[in-house]
């Protein structure tokens, strides 16, 4: 019998537990399931000034039912006069100096982790051989695309963030166009790219992206910044430090080791050398400045233009008419390239083909 | 008054109202203008409420939500919000502290005017070429590449509108400062008189920065100026800042009336004298200067580095503080109380804890870091609504069933009121609760959909079925709104039977002349001790009955209004047709021609005689 109860209640904890972690969205994309030191510094201030604004809620409502049931005309009848009270200065004096001490409750750990949060001195700290113990990127904010460029490893990409995890990783952003916003949810809050100066701050991964459902973080544009804004998504692979200089190395190499498999690829790179490769560069090595994304690692992405899924169906639909896709987007169209005519089918398959054989980690 | 207007034509009618100077009657083209407003901004957020309904949908495409949402935001703060209270304003506080009208009548109609022209300029964006589409804040990167003339609309509209705007609050300072009746000292005035004191203190200090950023946008956009061009040292975060030192205040600008008319509203159904009076002025002085101390939380994200942000986190922190004095005097004002629930009063019950609700987000976004992830998401939007629906609409809706039989002598269907109440209250929290969640789960806001499957799918559903039930509150109370014009049954003076102020003094219909004799005030709720010691009148007198000065309508400030309307078109158009710039000489030759008009030509109103005056049976009750 006692047994029952307890398996009993585990159950309801367990139902209550359920419940509760559906309500709090999906990992990778929601603020309160925190990834990262930022993020969960951000929680707990969440927390606590829930329960601080929770406790005032419950004091107003108390105060505000029992006032609705005792003093109503009903029940005091028509012609009750009430007796005229001008006021109560302990009373207020009262919920005045409560709030404030509520208030000073939130604000000590406010400014403790504004500050915290702003440190980044770490971006300049060096080894003895004078190379950067952190990762830093650089990211570009362009109309509807994200590039991020890491400085000190000489490396390129566009759309995926890659980094590695346990570790601060800093960010100069910079918006290219208008303004935009960069940010993680899961892994921490957002910070403006603004178009005149770069805004710098840092955000610590927890754990590998490849244990999330979707093998990846989700990233958003959260400033309006045209038609497509809702579209501005990109997506953050976090990869143990081991695996991310592997991942680095394959990069600076990708170059020589994207070669095209098969004639349909070959037929691609052609149509790409003639036309894409304008804006668009394919080796992950180098530095910011490309027109278009950096496609190197455009074989090992999760999506096609940061949010269609990624099929080879998509990439063709994206080539053949980007505006459809992103409405306001700066890819021209691909007549504007082919002499007026769009790809056929056949062209769009070799582009794609060509595409998803750009990668550095297969 | 009533019966007179009904034997008049429909021309002579319209014609009165053009040239009206009559408070009264420019509260009731304000409640029209206004209302209109009202409903084409509720239409937009319809059309944003389908369209993110259901994940990756396509009802409106990408650009034109953009416009959508960019509309509603602005009609709905500067439209309709504003021309409501001040339509409340209009009505209420010159009877309220005594006066035969404004301080400057004329004045009053300029402004109504400009902001009726303005918000039909900006309007007309629609039909010419597309509306604004960076948001209502219009940051300015975004504003300044946008393409086409949306932008060159939002901030010429505004410009026009924003002018009749500051007008008016001029007008009620020197309204309230000067023309009290004699024994209404500050420390007797009505609440909803101090709130729109304040609030039109803060119109003084707030606007101008919104006129010189829209000014220097105007300049960058229209004429190649480059204040907001980085590229040849410009900056966009200038606007950012000269935006939100008027964005902050100006949410105080429309709070603080409404916290004025739930100050009226508790007290009268309460059947008790506020709690606190002086607390509660003290307070509501505080929240005005404090909302000019606090702007730049707006931009926490922004970038302004660590101490900034604290600095304007314990700021903002601070506005909480006599939020909840006033919060726990209207509680107080009850306790003990006789609480009757008429339509009113319901408002103001269902916004104490809306209210509370919103405010206590704001705090948690005043805590800087927490903002980082908050800022910019559907947390937000549900925040703000909270404020601005909860706080502000509620007021509104209020101020209309309460003031209603003031300004028409008429009663709004109390049944049908109290079904608009709980449609309204019940569709507002269930469109707007679960949008806090949305934006902890990771959704950003001004998006124009989303995809599937990222775990907001049932939560915007929701959100949207929310929206339905406010719809229909909207149309129920159009009906309602209706059916008593058309009844048109007369109520007389004091109709909620509990009036305290002196606007419940004054004769139904209210004379166009107000008072007979300037009353004088014998304290706190004067209409109130006159009652307690037996006085029929309800008022006591400061003078015998004499002649009264009054104002001559004019049209002038229609056509004034008129010219800077059409001037901007050729403002808009420069450089494009090759009749914008006669169209801008035109327009500004239109409004310097009324001017000189009215500044050369004598305009001595005239006299209400003695005689006439205790002839005048009218108005009686």
């Amino acid at each position: 019998m006692i047994k029952g109860i307890k398996k009993w209640r585990l159950f309801s904890l367990l139902a209550a537990l359920t419940v509760f972690l559906s309500g709090c969205g999906e990992e990778y994309i929601s603020t309160l399931t925190p990834a990262g030191q930022v993020a969960s510094d951000q929680l707990d201030l969440m927390y606590l000034s829930t329960g601080i604004m929770v406790l005032v809620i419950i004091v107003v409502m108390i105060v505000y039912i029992l006032t609705i049931v005792k003093f109503r005309r009903s029940k005091v009848g028509e012609n009750m006069m009430p007796k005229q009270v001008e006021g109560s200065h302990t009373l207020e004096l009262i919920w005045t100096i409560i709030p404030i001490v509520l208030l000073l409750i939130l604000t000590v750990p406010t400014v403790v982790v504004t500050y915290n949060l702003a440190d980044v001195s770490g971006m300049d700290k060096k080894d003895e051989e004078g190379n950067a113990t952190a990762v830093t990127v650089n990211v570009k904010a362009n109309l509807y695309w994200w590039e991020f460029e890491y400085p000190d490893l000489g490396i390129v990409t566009a759309q995926e963030l890659v980094v590695p995890t346990d570790e601060k990783v800093y960010f100069n952003l910079i918006a290219a166009d208008v303004k935009h916003s960069f940010w993680i949810p899961a892994v921490g809050g957002k910070l403006d790219t603004n178009v005149e100066n770069v805004n710098t701050f840092y955000l610590e991964f927890d754990k590998p992206s490849n244990e999330l459902e979707t093998g990846v973080f989700y990233g958003k544009c959260a400033e309006l910044c045209g038609p497509s804004h809702a579209l501005m998504d990109f997506k953050v692979k976090s990869l143990e430090r081991t695996e991310f200089n592997e991942w680095v190395t394959n990069m600076k190499d990708s170059a020589e080791a994207q070669a095209p498999q098969g004639d349909l690829a070959l037929q691609g790179q052609e149509i790409f050398a003639t036309s894409c490769i304008a804006c668009h560069a394919i080796s992950g090595e180098g530095s910011t400045g490309g027109v278009g994304p950096n496609l190197a690692t455009f074989g090992d992405r999760n999506r096609v233009a940061g949010y269609m899924d990624y099929t080879e169906d998509n990439i063709k639909k994206w080539i053949n008419d980007p505006e459809e896709y992103k409405p306001g987007n700066l890819m021209p169209q691909p007549e504007d390239l082919n002499d007026g005519k769009k790809y056929t089918e056949q062209e769009l398959s070799a582009l794609a083909e060509y595409l998803m054989g750009l990668s550095v980690e297969k | 008054m009533s019966l007179i207007a009904e034997k008049k034509s429909f021309g002579a009618v319209l014609w009165d109202y053009l040239t009206t100077v009559d408070h009264k009657k420019i509260a009731i083209l304000y409640l029209i203008a206004g209302g209109i407003f009202f409903i084409i901004g509720g239409i937009e957020a319809m059309l944003i409420r389908i369209q993110l309904a259901v994940p990756d949908n396509d009802f409106v495409a990408a650009g034109l939500y953009n416009q959508i949402l960019t509309m509603h935001g602005t009609t709905m703060i500067f439209l309709a919000a504003m021309p409501l209270l001040f339509a409340f304003m209009n009505a209420v506080v010159p009877l309220q502290i005594g006066a035969r009208d404004v301080a400057f009548p004329f004045l009053n109609s300029l402004g109504f005017w400009m902001f009726f022209f303005g918000g039909i300029f900006l309007n007309l964006s629609w039909f010419m070429g597309g509306a604004p589409d960076a948001g209502w804040t219009s940051y300015a990167s975004l504003s300044i590449a946008s393409p086409g003339h949306g932008i060159d609309f939002y901030a010429l509209g505004l410009q026009i509108s924003g002018g009749g705007t500051l007008i008016a609050g001029i007008n009620f300072l020197v309204t309230i400062i000067n023309m009290r009746a004699p024994g209404m000292t500050y420390m007797r005035m009505p609440l909803f008189t101090w709130s729109t004191f304040v609030a039109s203190a803060l119109v003084l200090f707030a606007f101008p920065p919104l006129t010189v950023g829209l000014f220097l946008m105007i300049f960058d956009r229209m004429f190649s100026g480059n204040f907001f061009n980085h590229l040849l040292g410009g900056n966009t975060i200038i606007w950012e800042h000269l935006f939100w030192i008027f964005g902050h205040p100006e949410v105080y600008i429309l709070a603080l009336p409404a916290f004025g008319i739930f100050s009226e509203i508790i007290p009268t159904f309460a059947r008790k004298r506020l709690f606190g009076y002086s607390a509660m002025v003290f307070a509501t002085v505080l929240i005005g200067f404090l909302g000019f101390m606090v702007w730049a939380h707006h931009m926490f994200t922004t970038g302004m580095g660590a101490t900034a942000n604290a600095i304007f986190a314990v700021a903002t922190m601070a506005i909480a503080v006599p939020t909840g004095v006033k919060i726990f005097n209207w509680l107080l004002t009850m306790w003990g109380g006789n609480v009757k629930f008429t339509t009113p009063m319901l408002y103001a019950l269902g916004f104490i804890p809306s209210f509370v609700a919103g405010g206590v987000t704001g705090v948690m976004q005043a805590s800087a870091p927490l903002d980082y992830q908050l800022h910019d998401t559907y947390f937000i939007v549900a925040h703000f609504h909270y404020v601005i629906i909860g706080g502000v609409v509620f007021g509104l809706l209020a101020g209309l069933h309460f003031y209603w039989p003031l300004m028409f002598n008429t009663m709004l269907n109390e049944t049908l009121g109290k079904i608009t109440f709980w449609l309204f209250f019940i569709g507002f929290h269930a469109t707007f609760f679960i949008q806090h969640f949305l934006g902890l789960l990771g959704m950003p806001r001004r998006v124009f959909t989303y995809g599937a499957d990222q775990g907001w799918d049932l939560f915007n559903l929701i959100s949207s079925y929310g929206a339905i039930f406010m719809a229909v509150a909207v149309v129920v109370l159009v009906a309602n709104i209706i059916m008593t014009i058309a009844k048109n049954q007369p109520v007389g003076r004091d109709p909620w039977e509990d009036g305290r102020t002196l606007e419940w003094a004054i004769p139904q219909p209210v004379p166009f002349y107000n008072f007979k004799q300037t009353p004088l005030v014998r304290g706190l709720d004067t209409y109130w001790i006159e009652k307690q010691e037996g006085n029929k009148e309800g008022m006591t007198y400061a003078e015998p009955v004499m002649d009264i000065h009054m104002p001559n309508n004019s049209i002038i400030p229609f056509i004034m209004a008129f010219g800077l309307f059409v001037g901007a078109f050729g403002a808009l158009f420069n450089g494009e047709k090759a009749w914008a710039v006669p169209v801008l000489i035109l327009g500004l030759l239109i409004t310097f021609i009324s001017m000189g008009a009215r500044s050369l030509k004598d305009d001595l109103g005239y006299h209400i005689h003695k005689e006439d005056l205790l002839n005048d049976k009218g108005g009686k009750h």
